[in-house]
């Protein structure tokens, strides 16, 4: 059969067959379900409605203009939301079924399961050792230390460059490599999605290219969102992605965000059914 | 035709030329004075000081620090029941209000919801550490030596210590909180974001990182606790002789106390020309101990202030 004739999401399924990846959109376990979720601040529902499954072992962009909520949604998946006293979750989102805001669910145990990458490189103010041990000392994972802080650098791809002084503080670092250290961390304590929000907005192009290729690594153990305003990166690493946009709220100035389109990348990126969404991949608006 | 003039030479036109700019002057002049207005009063009222009580000091040197209190004669006269008495209350501050502030600062910033009652507690704690000291002194009066008298033993230097205690309190609380604050958000949520709880990330990262911060306010609310003189005076900080020879730390915290500002004062009271050299040779002692802690402040700042 010609490919050409072939819908691209099947394209892509073969493509990635002959990579030797395995994953295909549409074919993987849904990982994280998101259905009717609205958040809000105070009274202000910041997005409303999202509704869209998150796949294993892939890598899922959000994108959309600034204050679309994408931030904001990427937050309530492992209830970092919870630390802003204001907030407020309606609809459901669900972890492998379950609903991690249901009754007695701990959000410390729903963060050791789904970690987090912040925007800008945050490695606390210790040695780079006690940066990536301190997660799975907390969590009381069993095993010798020194291998997991190892395996966890090596898998973020810092250990080499990092191997010889472990003790020095992980604020040593330049910021890629910050970087990286940030997500040794967090897959030192073995989470199953990692949660990534702008990783490389504070990083020059190398290092983000540098973060973009592990990123393709670590889906073949992690399933991966990442939001992300720069659509180059979102089109370059995802095979899913969903665009956001923002819409002036019935009353008053404020913007609501909500989900315009949710498809594999090609798809959003080559043709997306959307007029908003074409507008945007296209640069005609944001 | 005339030759034109070269877009230099214009441009030279134009830039030439100083401006004579008399307000500007005028306004610097006037921020020098005042400079030096308030530095000469400085160094004056040091000089005085100086003056009066460095004879004394060098004459008597160590001697004077280990003399006790003397009203008959100035020669016999020093300022050692100061000394002690300063270290007592200074137990208090330290067992007391630094444990009480910190803490009271870290529920504040770490686990109280931000709430119209809390930051009403945030603005009461203010105005706290801004009430005159004597009113903490009348607040030990009535509290610490008249109601809790069968515990402090009257006017001790148990009493005033509490009060001491209870007036750096606020201070300890504010300069705690505020380098709390300093601690930015994102070490927080990189906590949380590797599944700490609240306690592991207050104990593992915040404390630490605010710990230099909080470590300089205390250390600067006991200098504060150091110079404060009127307050003591209405708990009973004695001006005249008291005992120290012999007695054990539980007797010396049960019995009457003076402290080094309070000798300043007993000393200043007496008319003979004499004991004012001995009072200046006491404000220096006094300055010197208040300046030597402000100096481990500012170290210990400076060693381990962190940028973000």
């Amino acid at each position: 059969m010609e490919t050409a004739t072939l819908t691209p999401i099947v394209q892509r399924g073969l493509r990635a067959r002959e990579r030797g990846g395995p994953f295909v959109p549409g074919e993987g376990r849904t990982v994280i379900e998101m259905a009717d979720l609205s958040v809000y601040y105070g009274d202000f529902r910041a997005v409303r409605d999202i509704s869209l499954k998150v796949e294993e072992h892939l890598i899922t962009a959000f994108i959309g203009p600034s204050g679309c909520g994408k931030t904001t949604v990427l937050r309530c998946l492992n209830r970092m939301n919870d630390l802003i006293e204001i907030a407020r979750v309606e609809g459901r989102v669900s972890y492998h079924g379950v609903d991690l805001y249901g009754k007695g669910i701990d959000p410390v145990e729903v963060r050791r399961r789904i970690g987090m990458v912040f925007q800008k490189p945050n490695p606390f103010p210790k040695s780079i050792y006690d940066n990536v041990s301190f997660g799975p000392k907390i969590a009381g994972i069993e095993g010798d230390m020194d291998e997991i802080v190892e395996l966890s650098l090596r898998k973020a791809a810092l250990w080499d460059e990092v191997k010889d002084r472990l003790k020095e503080s992980g604020m040593s670092l330049s910021g890629g490599q910050q970087q990286r250290l940030c997500i040794a961390r967090c897959i030192a304590v073995q989470p199953d999605v990692i949660l990534m929000d702008e990783p490389c907005s504070a990083l020059d192009p190398i290092a983000t290219a540098r973060i973009e290729d592990l990123m393709q690594e670590l889906k073949n153990d992690y399933s991966i969102v990442i939001v992300t305003h720069n659509m180059q990166q979102a089109a370059r690493v995802s095979d899913m992605t969903a665009f956001f946009t923002a819409e002036v709220a019935e009353s008053g100035d404020r913007r609501t965000g909500v989900l315009v389109e949710y498809d594999t990348t090609e798809k959003i990126f080559t043709n997306p059914s959307e007029e908003g969404t074409e507008n945007y991949v296209t640069g005609r608006f944001g | 035709m005339a030759i034109s003039p070269s877009t230099q030479d214009v441009v030279l036109a134009r830039l030439k030329g100083r401006r004579v700019d008399l307000k500007g002057v005028l306004f610097e002049a006037l921020l020098l004075l005042a400079l030096l207005l308030s530095l000469s009063i400085l160094i004056t009222l040091m000089a005085d000081v100086l003056r009066g009580g460095l004879g004394v000091l060098t004459e008597r040197g160590f001697g004077f620090l280990t003399a006790g209190l003397a009203t008959f004669s100035a020669d016999t006269a020093g300022v050692k029941q100061g000394i002690v008495g300063s270290m007592l209350t200074l137990v208090f501050v330290v067992l007391l209000a630094f444990p009480l502030g910190i803490g009271a600062a870290v529920y504040l910033e770490e686990y109280a919801p931000d709430t119209t009652f809390t930051r009403f507690i945030n603005v009461n704690i203010r105005n706290l550490a801004g009430v005159p000291s004597i009113v903490y002194g009348l607040l030990g009066l009535a509290l610490f030596v008249e109601v809790f008298r069968p515990l402090t033993g009257g006017t001790t230097a148990i009493s005033g210590g509490l009060t001491l205690a209870v007036l750096v309190l606020p201070i300890v609380v504010i300069t705690a909180a505020e380098a709390l604050r300093a601690v930015p958000d994102s070490i927080r949520e990189a906590g949380f974001g590797v599944g700490a709880t609240r306690w592991e990330v207050v104990r593992s990262h915040v404390l630490p990182s605010a710990a230099p911060g909080i470590l300089t306010g205390t250390v600067l609310s006991i200098s504060r606790a150091l110079g404060e003189t009127a307050p003591l005076l209405l708990v009973g900080a004695i001006t005249g002789y008291i005992a120290t020879g012999g007695q054990s730390l539980v007797e010396q915290m049960r019995s009457s106390f003076t402290t080094l500002p309070t000798v300043v004062y007993s000393y200043a009271r007496l008319p003979s020309q004499d004991f004012r050299e001995v009072t200046s040779a006491a404000i220096i002692v006094l300055l010197a101990v208040i300046l030597l802690v402000n100096a481990i402040a500012i170290v210990l700042r400076n060693r381990y202030e962190r940028k973000w």
